[in-house]
């Protein structure tokens, strides 16, 4: 192969992400005082890249000698990415200097993170997927162990790294076993090889062991159980990131390598893909009712995300797809926006976590209180916010699919989890209490909430235009 | 046939090792004697030439002791592991080039193989288990810090070494050790030998400092500090335990000789020599001859700089492997790369 | 049998006895030196595949160098023998095994009654495949993307690394 010019430049949002990561270790290992330099560098090389990712909205093309797919799908996501760290590192900076430890390596971590974000989004050969998601991991298991004089933080570091150390043996066992039977880890390669070898028990055990590492990855029952402790322990802004960057990035993989290579052949597959959701739904609202901790609430509440968006991927049509594509932008909004005003609210030493420090919080802080009531409404799923749009194409297209059940389930524990977030709004707005937020929010964090607050509106009130662009892509 | 051949290299081979360990002791300690104003050893046989066979037999003869709390099956395991990865190293190294023999051509090398370089790489990386492992099994705080000392001493120099011989393999273009020395047979402007000393001195000096490290010689011989760990790994080993780590230390010092000899000092080659127009078999006799007067010269190099340079602090000794010596192999490599680039 | 097949049943009983012998032993650097011999084990059987680079890379990487940290850690931190974390037989350990004997014969049913001979592989079969030179063409020109990734990687860990390990903030 040769490296043409062209593949560099329809890269330009990976490559301009990967060289702000390189030039901030740089001013890192020169100024290593100045975290203001890192972070404001940090940003513009954010916003750069999804300034370029927006003009590569354009079809698929293979680049790198067929490693990676530039434009479409992967630039459609970078955008997502790179709105998560964006508003993560804005959440984050006043939240590492409260907690004081606002170090410059913090940002390079979530901006190397990001890289490997895109990377599995863009992939289009399993190697790049196990290196995107390494990378991506890598960075996670450092950040959530950020704080690492805490024990709970170094606790839930230890556990994310073990389990997603299991899961990445789990995938590279599903890769081998892919390889050695279609030949080829190219995935379009093992997609025209797909018809041959669909009925082939290892290929067969191989793309199991690959759904259980993704799994894994996007917090789905039964490889749940890191989430609840490993959000708990992080530091609250890197949960946000977690909940949704990284939870996007294995649902562009799953988008990608299962419905695009495997998927649509209506096989077995689909059906344990919708048995994992209806069990994430169930599981995920049922237990984060008994929730004290909001931090485990909100893990609960992103297991049965997680559930709610696999039953799009289970459908396996145009239509889940595209739902897919909409509710990971909308449910980015609502879940950074909630773990924000939960990082705001927290004070030192675990502080302001439990629910019932929110009660009264309305004649505290009103505006933190509208704010959070938005995010806990959009994630029950109730109109007119983006919450909604994003629960009815899926479960759309669950029903086009003939999987009319997972709609089914799908609707009744989405009713079931209305009860667990409407009830931090009633103690917000009709419970008295003395909820003390510790410092004035600085300016940053409320634009980042702010800002989710207004864009889950837009999502919600004008939905057609996401949606159109989803669906330019197929 | 080709068995037996391969049966009587290896006789040879180890044979000349353990001789060659015998007598190196022997010099040490009259050249030692000698730098310190001493006379050294001379009651046994004339001028004390006798010494080796002495100390041999004292080794076999004394008891074996095993600390009551050690390991005893890893505490017999090491020293065995550290002298067989000793003598299995020389295998891929060529002391000379095909000898007309019987009506064979015989190539004066043990194991012939394509990735030589790789497995001399791969034997010093785990040769540090002998060492560690006796430290751990003896049970005993001296010898552990010994074991400690030298699992972290190798693997840091282990890294320059590596990057060190990829200059050569770069410019050499391959793996074989042999084709190696055949390539440092060629001349640069028609009078230099084209030794890789002169193609590659950054190397050749990383991987000297690195080779004194990977041998534990001083100064880089903290896994022994007499000073400090009474003996350091072997503390705790007696009689002919003790005499295997002993010989299998003087055995990797002239491996690790014969691989500068082999890398950067042309080998078997005698510059100019082709003019002479010898017969071949007293050619091939000659450049025997000529790698082990080249081995000697550096044993001599590794003797003199043990008794005239003092020994590291440990943290000196870090700094030097990953402050110094790494970056330093590192811009070896990339200077090399442009050289090609350039010259091609 | 061909000296090769030879080769892969005694170098394959090996690796398992050792493999097995990593989870039984009591002593940290026992098992540490078990998981080598299995990784020696392990570069003899790629050797007979003829991927030599890969074999002496699984030598210089995971025996020599990984290994060496791996007791060099044991032996630092001085660990004793294990001791026992529960005496006798909890109802946990009787549903794992059960659980497991289980999924044992649903895997060892379904590979048994849908067993099919593998497609032919369509990676070439040349001797030199495993080759220094053929496995550098291959890094530096079709897979030259993942290579440079991979260095991405390594360097984040790096950074990683010197994060968790600066001693103060």
């Amino acid at each position: 192969m040769n490296l043409y010019y062209t593949d560099l430049i329809t890269n330009s949002p990976l490559l301009t992400l990967t060289a702000t990561g390189l030039l901030l270790i740089l001013i890192e290992s020169t100024k290593s005082t100045r975290t203001r330099l890192t972070f404001g560098v940090g940003i513009v090389g954010l916003a750069v890249t999804g300034v370029l990712a927006c003009f590569h909205l354009t079809p698929e093309q293979s680049t790198f000698n067929g490693m990676m797919n530039a434009g479409g799908y992967g630039s459609y996501f970078t955008i997502i990415f790179v709105l998560a760290a964006i508003l993560t590192f804005l959440l984050s900076r006043s939240y590492l200097e409260r907690m004081g430890n606002n170090k410059g390596e913090y940002y390079i971590l979530i901006v190397f993170a990001t890289v490997g974000m895109m990377l599995m989004a863009s992939a289009n050969d399993l190697i790049i997927v196990f290196l995107g998601i390494e990378l991506m991991s890598i960075c996670l298991y450092i950040l959530v162990g950020f704080f690492r004089v805490k024990d709970r933080s170094n606790e839930s570091s230890i556990k994310y790294f073990l389990l997603g150390a299991f899961a990445t043996g789990f995938l590279l066992y599903g890769i081998a076993l892919v390889y050695g039977t279609s030949g080829s880890t190219n995935l379009t390669v093992i997609a025209r090889s797909f018809p041959t070898v669909s009925s082939n028990t290892m290929f067969i055990i191989g793309v199991a062991l690959m759904v259980v590492a993704f799994s894994f990855k996007v917090a789905a029952v039964p490889f749940h159980m890191w989430a609840p402790d490993v959000y708990e322990g992080a530091p609250t802004p890197v949960t946000g990131f977690m909940a949704t960057g990284a939870k996007a990035a294995a649902f562009a993989v799953f988008v990608v390598v299962f419905d695009r290579t495997l998927g649509f052949s209506g096989g077995k597959l689909n059906l344990v893909i919708a048995m994992i959701a209806a069990a994430s739904m169930i599981l995920g609202n049922v237990l984060a009712i008994a929730q004290t901790n909001v931090k485990r609430m909100l893990a609960y509440s992103s297991i049965a995300h997680a559930g709610y968006m696999l039953s799009g991927v289970a459908a396996a049509n145009t239509e889940g797809q595209s739902g897919v594509l909409f509710y990971l932008i909308a449910y980015l909004f609502m879940n950074l926006g909630a773990f924000g005003i939960v990082g705001i609210m927290e004070g030192e030493d675990e502080k302001n976590l439990s629910i019932d420090d929110y009660a009264g919080l309305s004649t505290q802080r009103p505006v933190l209180a509208m704010l959070m009531a938005v995010f806990m409404f959009s994630l029950a799923g109730v109109p007119p916010f983006g919450g909604f749009f994003g629960k009815y194409y899926v479960f759309l297209a669950a029903v086009k699919a003939n999987m009319t059940w997972l709609a089914v389930v799908g609707v009744l524990t989405s009713l079931v989890s209305a009860y667990y977030y409407l009830r931090l709004v009633v103690l917000m707005y009709f419970r008295d209490g003395k909820a003390d937020v510790p410092m004035k929010p600085s300016f940053a964090a409320m634009v980042a909430v702010c800002v989710s607050a207004l864009l889950i509106l837009q999502l919600g009130l004008y939905p057609s235009a996401v949606v159109q662009l989803v669906q330019s892509f197929h | 046939m080709d068995l037996i051949e391969a049966f009587f290299k290896i006789v040879i081979v180890i044979g000349a090792l353990i001789t060659g360990a015998a007598v190196m002791v022997f010099l040490e300690r009259k050249i030692s004697a000698y730098i310190q104003n001493r006379i050294g050893p001379n009651r046994v046989g004339p001028r004390g030439w006798l010494q080796p066979i002495v100390d041999v037999v004292k080794l076999v003869m004394k008891e074996d002791i095993v600390p009551k709390s050690a390991n005893r099956f890893i505490h017999d395991l090491a020293p065995i592991l550290s002298i067989s990865i000793a003598l299995c190293t020389f295998a891929v190294i060529p002391f000379g080039n095909t000898i007309e023999l019987f009506g064979r051509t015989v190539k004066l090398m043990i194991a012939d193989v394509n990735i030589g370089m790789l497995y001399i790489l791969a034997l010093t990386s785990v040769g540090v288990y002998g060492i560690t492992l006796a430290g751990w099994s003896s049970n005993s705080k001296y010898s552990l810090l010994g074991g400690l000392r030298s699992s972290a001493q190798l693997i840091s120099y282990e890294l320059s070494m590596g990057l060190s011989i990829i200059g050569v393999i770069m410019v050499a273009g391959t793996l074989r050790l042999d084709q190696v020395v055949v390539h440092q047979t060629r001349y640069l402007w028609g009078w230099l030998p084209a030794w890789n000393i002169f193609l590659q001195p950054v190397g050749f000096i990383t991987f000297m400092v690195a080779s004194f490290a990977e041998t534990n010689r001083l100064p880089f011989d903290l896994p022994e500090a007499e000073p400090e760990l009474v003996g350091g790994y072997h503390t705790e080993y007696s009689g002919m335990k003790f005499g295997l780590f002993f010989l299998s230390e003087y055995a990797n010092m002239i491996t690790s000789s014969a691989l500068i000899t082999t890398l950067f000092l042309g080998g078997w080659s005698i510059p100019f020599a082709e003019n002479l127009a010898l017969s071949p078999l007293t050619m091939s006799l000659l450049q025997v001859g000529s790698f082990v007067v080249k081995v000697f010269v550096v044993l001599m190099f590794y003797i003199v700089v043990r008794w005239t340079i003092p020994r590291f602090r440990y943290d000196q000794l870090m700094n030097l492997g990953w402050k110094v010596m790494l970056p330093l192999a590192i811009a070896n490599i990339l200077l090399t790369g442009g050289l090609l680039l350039a010259l091609n | 049998m061909t000296l090769e097949s030879i080769l892969f049943y005694i170098l394959s009983a090996v690796a398992i006895a050792s493999a097995l012998l990593v989870v039984t032993r009591r002593s940290p650097v026992i098992s540490a030196l078990y998981l080598i011999l299995n990784f020696f084990c392990l570069a003899g059987l790629y050797l007979t595949l003829h991927a030599q680079f890969i074999a002496v890379i699984q030598i210089i990487v995971y025996a020599g160098a990984i290994m060496v940290l791996f007791v060099f850690v044991i032996m630092l931190l001085n660990l004793g023998d294990e001791r026992k974390l529960s005496e006798g037989m909890s109802y946990k350990k009787v549903i794992a095994v059960g659980l497991a004997a289980a999924l044992l014969t649903e895997l060892i049913y379904i590979i048994e009654t849908s067993w099919i001979v593998l497609p032919a592989s369509t990676v070439s079969q040349g001797t030199d495949i495993g080759t220094v030179e053929y496995i550098g063409l291959q890094l530096f020109t079709g897979y030259l993307f993942p290579f440079e990734v991979t260095s991405i990687l390594l360097l984040v860990a790096i950074v990683g690394a010197i994060v968790l390990a600066k001693r103060k903030y």
